[in-house]
């Protein structure tokens, strides 16, 4: 499932994003002061005890966070992460534990977090963080004076609980912008290089919908991919959405918001959407047979379109996204504190998190960089994509990270609510229910949680 | 110890006490030997079910491990759960559609391979191939058979005019689907049980059969069913538990695992591994647990019924 459902949601957001990359962008000049101290801090602290007390380390992760090879075996990493960390700490070996997908995960990560068992590493998803926040008393206190400025604001705050305990380290993020087909736009007679794109979607959902309706009207055919991918890109730009910040109450049907949001794209929908199920068989092949022209793609998504559609060459990245910013996936690593090595364990994430290997797992497995002052690295900042004919993803996912807004409040049953109104808007797709009926089924649904 | 008299002066207290272990061995043993059984069976069955039905009472924080006692609040959810009973309809219709078929089929291939074929062994192991495949690969692969708009099967029937099947829109397709697969899986693995039960049937029943003018046909359902009868009940109690708590095919249908956004194929066990692993709702999925078990129960017991009226043994030990 769980790559995908899991994988809809929630908005990270760079927060003040432009305060944090005028202060990262400052001290990295002169004095890079999270990177190093982090770096060397981990070095230095070994190199005098050389005979340090042996350890091993484990370290479990999901999907491809591009830390060693082992994550695909048919890329080609250029760097190893985690022997480089060996390298520089030989006293530690680590065990490297990858599961396929972010659901196998977070059901490994619940099932062990009260008895015991999990790796002294474990990455969390942006999905499942709120989740993880109702137990942020069984994870290690990673706060640090040396990582103040290190992450995007909104990365630090998703992961600080109410007692002001940072308990993950951010890795990635996924500020989002619109991939589109330019031969597909040209046939609707529409601007189809990035600039002319990025202009013509300049604006609020109301003006996307309205591209959409013209390319409808010259085409016939579907303009985005599925009313999924659109519903948590609108959501995730309503705040507060689903739940009270201060009570937790679930306000999702008070909110007229909402519901409007869900009427804006139920009418859009029905032409304009493939009424595909995202992560559905039929939703990669239409990656390459023309069963949509554009839709919202985080970094990481760019492998997703890349491998499901080799044979399209007309695949673009358009700087710009429909009513400000939007971010899709995340996440970050945290140490159990029941763990056996959790001072060791601390390090190694706060290694793994600092912002040159972050722009070394990007080069590796293109997972967006959280840490601002990686954008200046010539690995993330030069960085272009050839399948996409060349587009500058470096420059352009920085400029959609910083118009990222703050996330909305996520609490306990965030999931379920989502789901609820997921799969009204799926039933609305597959015509098993008309849009108003779909929403009162919702309804009873989102009355049942709790 | 007036029996001691007859055991004269040999008799010591060491004598004694050998015999008293013998009597124990004696009596003692076959319990001993099965216990293991029962040990891991009370440690590994009978706890987890007990537990379970204590979680189900409560509010459960299974990471905490703590909960709060909340009486049947759980089970009155559940059953009031819209979600519940779609879930039971589903679980009904798909194992409806898949036992019955399998059945057939299996005793068919059985009674097919029961003939003298060339090559016997290999046609017995080839029939056992789709059971060596895991049920999640099988899921994977017939869901992209089955994908509505690029998959094989609606092709296929796009080429004989038929407009495609909405496989993972529409309530009964997807059920025929999931279906599919289990037949795929199992239809062959009841065929080698129903056959091993055909061929321990003594042969000059066919002949004395034969001899009194009973064809082919005739001496199927007179002989072989009736003979195989015991194992015939063996694979329905199993169909039946396996088919109420089926899993695998239905939650590798769809790349969420959800059941479908209409709960089109959400069955028992999905939605209780959705409230417990999904919402980290422990005591509501305990209370589903047990209400499985029971369904379950009370399914066996009936089909235990249907199965003893409607194939009778043959009494007379006869013909």
């Amino acid at each position: 499932m769980t790559f995908s459902r899991r994988k809809t949601a929630l908005g990270l957001s760079a927060g003040v994003a432009i305060l944090a990359l005028t202060v990262a962008g400052c001290s990295s000049s002169d004095d890079p002061e999270p990177s190093t101290s982090a770096t060397g801090g981990a070095m230095e602290s070994t190199s005098p005890d050389a005979n340090a007390e042996p350890v091993t380390l484990t370290l479990a992760t999901f999907n491809t966070p591009g830390y060693n090879s082992i994550e695909q075996p048919d890329a080609d990493y250029e760097f190893d992460l985690i022997q480089e960390y060996m390298d520089a700490n030989p006293n530690v070996t680590i065990t490297y534990d990858r599961k396929a997908e972010s659901g196998d995960a977070r059901t490994n990560f619940f099932a062990k977090l009260g008895p015991g068992g999990l790796a002294d590493v474990e990455m969390v998803e942006v999905d499942w963080m709120p989740e993880v926040m109702q137990y942020s008393d069984l994870l290690a206190d990673l706060t640090d004076p040396s990582l103040d400025g290190r992450w995007l604001d909104s990365k630090v705050a998703d992961a600080t609980d109410k007692d002001g305990r940072l308990i993950g380290a951010g890795t990635d993020v996924g500020p989002q912008a619109v991939c589109y087909r330019s031969s597909l736009f040209e046939e609707a007679g529409m601007a189809s290089d990035p600039a002319g794109v990025a202009d013509l979607l300049d604006g609020d959902w109301a003006n996307f919908f309205d591209v959409g309706q013209q390319y409808f009207d010259a085409t016939g055919k579907a303009f985005f991919d599925s009313t999924g991918g659109i519903w948590q890109g609108m959501i995730n730009q309503i705040d507060p959405a689903y739940e009270d910040a201060d009570s937790g109450d679930i306000i999702a049907l008070d909110n007229p918001e909402v519901k409007a949001a869900y009427d804006q794209l139920t009418a859009a929908s029905k032409d304009q959407s493939t009424h595909l199920g995202q992560w559905s068989e039929d939703w990669f092949a239409g990656m390459q047979n023309d069963a949509f022209a554009v839709m919202l793609c985080p970094p990481w998504m760019l492998g997703v379109i890349s491998g499901s559609a080799a044979d399209a060459t007309d695949w673009n990245i358009a700087n710009v996204y429909p009513n400000g910013g939007g971010n899709w996936g995340g996440s970050w690593l945290t140490v159990p504190e029941n763990g056996a090595n959790v001072d060791e364990a601390k390090k190694l994430a706060d290694w793994l998190t600092a912002p040159e290997q972050q722009a070394k797992a990007f080069a590796n497995a293109g997972t967006y960089p959280s840490q601002p002052a990686a954008y200046e690295d010539p690995l993330v900042a030069s960085a272009s994509n050839a399948f996409f004919n060349d587009a500058a993803t470096g420059t352009i996912f920085a400029d959609r990270a910083q118009a990222v807004l703050p996330s909305p409040y996520k609490g306990t049953y965030y999931f379920q609510v989502n789901t609820a109104i997921t799969d009204a808007l799926t039933r609305v797709d597959d015509g098993t229910d008309a849009p108003d009926a779909s929403w009162d089924k919702a309804v009873t649904d989102i009355n049942n949680i709790g | 110890m007036s029996t001691t008299d007859l055991d004269t002066a040999t008799e010591t207290p060491r004598d004694l006490w050998r015999q008293r272990l013998g009597r124990w061995d004696l009596k003692a043993s076959p319990y001993l030997y099965i216990a293991p059984f029962f040990i891991v069976f009370a440690l590994f069955g009978i706890f987890p079910i007990i537990y379970t039905a204590v979680i189900s009472m409560m509010d459960w924080d299974t990471i905490r491990n703590s909960g709060e006692f909340i009486g049947f609040g759980n089970f009155d959810f559940v059953l009031h759960d819209r979600k519940f009973w779609l879930a039971l309809r589903n679980t009904f219709s798909i194992f409806l559609l898949s036992s019955i078929p399998q059945l057939l089929m299996s005793t068919f291939i059985a009674a097919m391979l029961d003939h003298h074929l060339r090559a016997r062994t290999f046609w017995r192991m080839g029939v056992l191939v789709p059971y060596v495949v895991m049920p999640v690969a099988v899921g994977i692969i017939f869901s992209k058979l089955f994908a509505d708009e690029s998959g094989v099967f609606n092709q296929w029937l796009g080429m004989i005019g038929i407009d495609p099947i909405g496989w993972h829109k529409e309530v009964l397709p997807s059920h025929f689907a999931i279906a599919t697969m289990v037949n795929f899986r199992w239809t062959g693995y009841n065929a080698l049980i129903l056959l091993a039960a055909m061929q321990a049937i003594p042969r000059d029943l066919y002949e004395a059969a034969a001899i009194d003018g009973a064809g082919r046909l005739r001496r199927f359902i007179s002989v072989t069913i009736p003979q195989i009868r015991p194992t015939m009940i063996f694979v329905i109690i199993t169909a039946t538990i396996g088919g109420l708590q089926i899993f695998d095919e239905p939650r590798m249908f769809d790349n969420t695992g959800s059941g479908g956004a209409d709960q089109q194929w959400l069955t028992i066990t999905m939605y209780m591994y959705n409230t417990g692993w999904g919402q980290l709702n422990f005591g509501r999925a305990s209370a589903i647990a047990w209400l499985l078990f029971l369904i379950i129960v009370i399914f066996s017991l009936i089909n235990l019924w249907i199965t003893r009226r409607f194939i009778k043994t043959d009494k007379s030990g006869g013909i």
